[in-house]
Order: C-alpha cells, then sequence, then structure tokens
C-alpha cells in the first residue's frame, strides 16, 4: 500500500509546490521549488520504473507501459526546462517569476495526472489542466502579438478540448452497466470490451480524434500550432512539443486501445492514417519556404504527430514504433527548442534572415542545433532513426506500402526544408557583429540540452533491458508487438 | 418529475435562441447564466432520487455556471466598458435560421441514436445547445462574446453528460467544473488584456500572426 502512494504523490506533489512556489516572494526560494521538486519527480519516477506500484483509488490511478513512458517524458523534459528558466527568469520582475514558475510545477502535476490515470475522465481532467497552465506561459512578453497567439491557443484547444470531454461522456454511455464493472476504467473497458455499444463507441472515437488530434496539432486541426510555438519563449515551446503533445497523444492511444479491444480496429484505424498523413504533407508544404525558425520547429511537431498518429495506425511493428517515437520527438523537442532559443536571444530575432553564423556567437548551442537537426530528420545514429524506421517498416509489413512510399517522400522533403534553414543559421555568413555583442555562452544555456542530446544518442545504440519490456507491454495494448 | 424535465430543456433551448438574438452583450451573459441555473435544476430533476451526490453537483453548478462565471464576465465587460453591439459576422436573422437548422440536425441525429434511458428530448436538446454554442463561437467577433459561446458548448456537454451522472464518480464532475471555471477565468483576463491593448475586443483586431 505505502509504495502505491507514490503515485499519489507524483501528483500531489508538484501540485503543492505549485503554490508554494506561487507564494514564494524571493526567486533563490522559487528556484529550489522548481529544480527540487523536478528532482523528486524524476527519484519517484526511477523507484516506479525499479520497483512497480498497484494501483491506487479503485483503479483509477495506475501505471501500465504506455503511461510510465510518458510519465518519463514528461518528469525528464521538465527537470531539464526548470534547470533552463532558473537561467532564463534571471532578471525577471517578481511577478513574472512567481506565474512562470506555478505555471510549469502545474503543468508537471497535471501530466502526471495524465499518464497514471486509468480512469478516462480523469485523464481529461489532467489533460484540460496541461491546457490551462501553459496559457500564462505563453503570455510570458505581454505584447500583441503573444495575446494574440495565446487568445488563438486558449479557444482553439478548449473547443478541442470540449469534443475531448464529449467522446468520454459517449464512451460512458457506450459501456453497459453491470454490477461489479467500474465505469470509464480502462482494464474494465476493455475486459468488457465485446459488450459496448458500438454505435456509441465510433461516435466516442471521431470526438476523441477530433479532441486530442486538436491538442497534439494533427494538420488540419494544427492552426494554433505555428502561432503560439512562433510567440511562446522557446523554453515553453520546447515543454509543449515535448510534453503537452505527449499527453495528447496518451489520451488518443488510450481511446484507440478501447477501439482495438472492441474489434473495431477496421473504423479506427483508416481515420488515424488519414490524419497522419495528412499532417505529413502540410508540415513538408510549409517546412519548405518558412522564414520563421521558431514556426518551422512548430511544423516540425506536426510532422511528428502525424508519424505518431500513422504509427497508431498501423498496428503491429507501427504500434511499437509510435510509443518509441513518442518518447524520442519528446527528447529531440526539448533539445532544439531550447538550443534555437539561445540562438534566437543571442540573435534577438527569430526571422531567419537575422540569424546567421551562428557557430562563431554561441558555438556550443550552434552545434547541439546541427546535432538535433539529424536527430529530429531520423537520420541515425539517433533514436528517431529507430522509431521512424519502425513506423515505417511497420507500413510495409501491414501491406500499406503506399503509405510507407508517400511518407519517406515527404520525410525527404521535409529534411531538405529543415537542414536549409538551421545549417545557414549555423555556418552562413555572420551579419556584421554589434560591438555589444550577446555577451558570452552560459552554462544554463546548454547543460540541459546536452543531456537531452545524450539521451537521444543512446536511444538509437542501446535500448536497457526495463525499457524494452515497457515498450512491449505498450505496443501490445495497441495491437502491437515489439520486433 | 419528467413533465418538469421536459418544461426545463425547453427553457434551455429558447435560451439558445436568446442568444442568437440579442444584441447586448450584459443579456447574452444573463442568458448564458440562467441557462447555467437550468442545468443545476435538471440534474436533481432527470436523475431520479436526490441523492448527496445529486445535490452537490446542483449546488456546484449553479455556482459556477450561473453566479461565479456570470459575475466574473460582467465585471470583465464594466472594466473593459463594452457595453453596446455584439458585433456579429453574420446578421440575427441569418444566425437565427442557423440556430434553426441546427436544431433541425439535433433532432434529426438523435432520432437516430439508440436510447440513452431517461428523457427523450435531453440528447437533442444537448446537441442543439452544443452547436448553438460552437455557431456563437464562430459568428461572433468580440472576443467576450466568444467565451459565451465557448459556455453554451460547455453546456451542450454538460448536458449531454447528465444522462451519464450515475456512473461519472462526483470527484471527475467536481474536476471537470474546476476545470471550465479555471478556463473561462483565464479566458477572462486575456479578453482584459485584449481590450487594454487593442482598445476593444475585437478578435477581428488579432491579424498579424499568419503564414507569408
Amino acid at each position: 500500500m505505502l509504495s502505491s502512494l507514490r503515485l499519489l504523490a507524483l501528483v500531489l506533489v508538484p501540485a503543492l509546490t505549485a503554490a508554494a512556489a506561487f507564494r514564494a516572494p524571493r526567486s533563490a526560494i522559487r528556484s529550489s521549488w522548481l529544480l527540487g521538486t523536478g528532482g523528486l519527480h524524476l527519484a519517484l519516477l526511477a523507484s516506479l520504473w525499479l520497483r512497480p506500484a498497484g494501483p491506487v483509488l479503485g483503479g483509477w490511478l495506475a501505471v501500465d507501459g504506455l503511461g510510465l513512458i510518458v510519465l518519463t517524458v514528461a518528469s525528464v523534459l521538465f527537470l531539464v526546462v526548470a534547470h533552463y528558466a532558473v537561467g532564463y527568469l534571471v532578471g525577471r520582475t517578481a511577478r513574472e517569476g512567481r506565474v512562470f514558475s506555478a505555471g510549469m510545477l502545474v503543468f508537471l502535476a497535471a501530466a502526471s495526472l495524465v499518464s497514471l490515470s486509468h480512469h478516462l475522465a480523469l485523464l481529461w481532467v489532467g489533460m484540460e489542466a496541461t491546457t490551462l497552465s501553459m496559457a500564462p506561459l505563453i503570455y510570458d512578453r505581454h505584447d500583441r502579438r503573444s495575446l494574440e497567439a495565446v487568445w488563438k491557443y486558449l479557444v482553439l484547444s478548449s473547443v478541442g478540448i470540449a469534443f475531448a470531454l464529449l467522446a468520454v461522456f459517449l464512451l460512458a454511455t457506450a459501456q453497459p452497466s453491470l454490477p461489479g464493472t467500474r465505469p470509464l476504467v480502462l482494464e474494465d473497458l476493455a475486459a468488457g470490451a465485446a459488450a459496448l455499444d458500438h454505435r456509441w463507441l465510433r461516435a466516442a472515437f471521431v470526438f476523441a480524434l477530433v479532441g486530442f488530434g486538436t491538442k497534439m496539432g494533427l494538420a488540419p486541426l494544427h492552426t494554433w500550432k505555428p502561432d503560439t510555438y512562433g510567440e511562446a519563449p522557446s523554453l515553453v515551446g520546447g515543454l509543449m512539443a515535448g510534453g503537452v503533445t505527449t499527453c495528447a497523444f496518451l489520451g488518443l492511444a488510450r481511446f484507440t486501445q478501447v477501439l482495438l479491444a472492441a474489434g473495431l480496429g477496421g473504423f479506427a484505424r483508416p481515420l488515424l492514417l488519414a490524419f497522419g498523413l495528412f499532417s505529413l504533407a502540410v508540415a513538408a508544404a510549409f517546412i519548405i519556404g518558412q522564414a520563421d525558425v521558431k514556426r518551422l520547429l512548430a511544423y516540425s511537431s506536426v510532422e511528428h504527430m502525424g508519424l505518431l498518429a500513422l504509427g497508431l495506425g498501423l498496428g503491429g511493428l507501427g504500434a511499437y514504433g509510435s510509443v518509441l517515437h513518442a518518447l524520442n520527438n519528446a527528447l529531440v523537442k526539448g533539445l532544439l527548442f531550447l538550443v534555437i532559443g539561445n540562438l534566437v536571444l543571442a540573435a534577438g530575432s527569430s526571422a531567419a534572415v537575422d540569424v546567421r553564423g551562428m557557430l562563431r556567437v554561441r558555438p556550443v548551442s550552434a552545434t547541439l542545433a546541427v546535432v538535433g537537426l539529424f536527430a529530429v530528420t531520423g537520420s541515425p545514429p539517433f533514436g528517431l532513426f529507430l522509431s521512424e524506421f519502425a513506423i515505417l517498416s511497420g507500413a510495409f509489413r501491414q501491406h500499406h506500402p503506399v503509405v510507407a512510399v508517400v511518407a519517406l517522400l515527404l520525410l525527404a522533403v521535409i529534411f531538405v526544408g529543415l537542414a536549409r534553414m538551421i545549417l545557414e543559421m549555423v555556418l552562413g555568413e555572420p551579419l556584421p557583429a554589434e560591438p555589444s555583442g550577446p555577451g558570452p555562452e552560459r552554462s544554463w544555456m546548454i547543460l540541459g540540452p546536452l543531456v537531452l542530446a545524450a539521451l537521444v544518442l543512446m536511444l538509437g545504440s542501446y535500448l536497457p533491458g526495463a525499457l524494452q519490456e515497457q515498450l512491449a507491454g505498450a505496443a501490445s495494448a495497441l495491437g502491437g508487438a515489439a520486433p | 418529475m419528467h413533465a418538469l424535465t421536459e418544461l426545463l430543456l425547453l427553457l434551455v433551448i429558447l435560451l439558445d435562441f436568446a442568444v442568437l438574438g440579442t444584441s447586448r452583450l450584459s443579456a447574452c451573459i444573463r442568458a448564458v447564466a440562467a441557462q447555467g441555473l437550468l442545468l443545476g435544476l435538471l440534474s436533481l430533476t432527470s436523475g431520479g432520487e436526490w441523492s448527496l451526490h445529486a445535490v452537490s453537483l446542483a449546488l456546484g453548478t449553479i455556482a459556477v455556471k450561473a453566479v461565479l462565471l456570470p459575475w466574473f464576465l460582467r465585471w470583465a465587460i464594466r472594466e473593459a466598458s463594452v457595453r453596446r453591439e455584439v458585433e456579429p459576422l453574420v446578421g440575427y436573422m441569418a444566425s437565427f435560421l442557423l440556430g434553426a437548422a441546427a436544431l433541425a440536425v439535433a433532432f434529426a441525429v438523435a432520432a437516430r441514436l439508440p436510447s440513452t434511458g431517461g428523457s427523450g428530448l435531453l440528447v437533442p436538446v444537448a446537441l442543439a445547445t452544443l452547436m448553438i454554442g460552437l455557431i456563437v463561437l464562430i459568428t461572433r467577433t468580440k472576443a467576450l462574446s466568444q467565451v459565451l459561446g465557448y459556455l453554451m458548448l460547455e453546456n451542450g456537454i454538460y448536458l449531454f453528460g447528465l444522462t451519464q451522472t450515475r456512473r461519472v464518480p462526483f470527484l471527475v464532475e467536481a474536476g471537470v467544473l474546476l476545470d471550465v471555471f479555471v478556463g473561462v477565468f483565464v479566458m477572462g483576463i486575456v479578453v482584459f488584456h485584449i481590450n487594454r491593448e487593442f482598445d476593444s475586443i475585437s478578435a477581428l483586431k488579432l491579424t498579424e500572426l499568419r503564414e507569408e
């Protein structure tokens, strides 16, 4: 019992320290709340990997492979971004620091709730909370452009997430009330899948796809994404592109899990494939000729969400690749947003024409940006090569060769677009230097990205045994299998 | 009890159309607040006997949707000193017709869905409120009326949820209410900032961000 309380602590500790950080008067205290909570969260998570915990709250909170991987993403990314944020927030007003730290900690609590919820309505509550926790962070600059971005983000995500709530209610309607079954609990939904009403179930999946798809940023529901990532501070972009979208992917994967258990894979899979391919196409179209590097990263996020949907839709090896890709994508998005953020801060603009020859001004960040470029485009020896390879060979094995070929072509186009802009930023002819210059590169700017780069590199050649086991469990829940 | 439920549901529909046809923001806020009150009462009448669960849900709904949020939104328009038009992109007559079409679609769809038990009006009224909320959200230009549209959409989903109140535990319902409350609260604060920055809360002026 005591060991299961760790699940509650993973959610409650960040929620409580968010309140403490909001009330903390001095920035040193806020920083220690951020880093201390991040460290404790990571330690609790590590203990879950070593010694699994049983379910609590009558099975509402429980650990399974898929949830554990998403929780790991949230925890690692939070600690890296928190470390970066401590340096980033130096010299800001106390009010800004309080809102920023509290928002980040609320995000961690909400993301933990999403990862651990096996009650789908509770998962929704966490998902909505991650959405809201990001709003004050996006509006950090307090100017007209960020105001417009936060308004679009709030309206579109709120409507999307409202549809996801409707999906949860539709799913509850599909489940017959029998004595002994717990409503909306994943295990009971899967066990009693044969008795679920197919008409309500189909409606539930369509609304879940639209709702969680909006939060993931699957095209054509992605329109908030370039504006939001373009205007939000880069570290917030990293937290959203790596953390919030992965939570939304988990929501969609949970609904897919129920549909597959009920034998409705034939209904769900074509929809997921269509959204996945369309997202890749939209990303390719807008990455070519993009003029702003933060918007470029936003479209790269649309691309990777498309790959995740594609893997889910393929099943088999594709489902395995999709779960592994969720992990890889989150790490590399954190890396890219932070180092590109460093370059943008040094150049004072995110327009591609203003960021040039950064290798001289920000040597480490610029090198890491090139590492991130090759990692995010799925080149060996990085983790994304393995996961994208699994998704594409899954397409061949599941007899979707056309899907695989179209996806490969679009990935090639995206590679060219990304490489052209990022290499130009790093290696291009530098603009005439201003006398003051941006100052030296500091350790807080590069320590976190270095850790993320090392992890992505490690996942390209070595998957720890425990991770392989959880990946296989997650893949089999999604109708797939490890290679 | 059954007749009372149907009466309350008819009032919900009338309030949907009241929002579509009203030009004054404060009147729209009053209509949405009244809808919140009806939702609270409906969670008492539609569920059978009065359990502690049903009563606390009704009180929570009324407190959030009929008292706190309308009060907060009225504060926002007073501070932003906007009272006149709601400035629709689509005329009142046209949006009325759109609403009528939505109502017809809602009844047609609900007739094809399997029964959920309880009042037969609940599902069509829920769908109609949801769609009319979306219509308000899309056709109105003032940021604050878009918030009202979002609230109506949430009300529609809440009505649909009433078919399942027995099954969804109170803790989760409280979480849903809290999320809606915080969501509208954050939107209200952004509306306030939009007004200060742009001297108007028209979302049409939010056009700086786009692909070139």
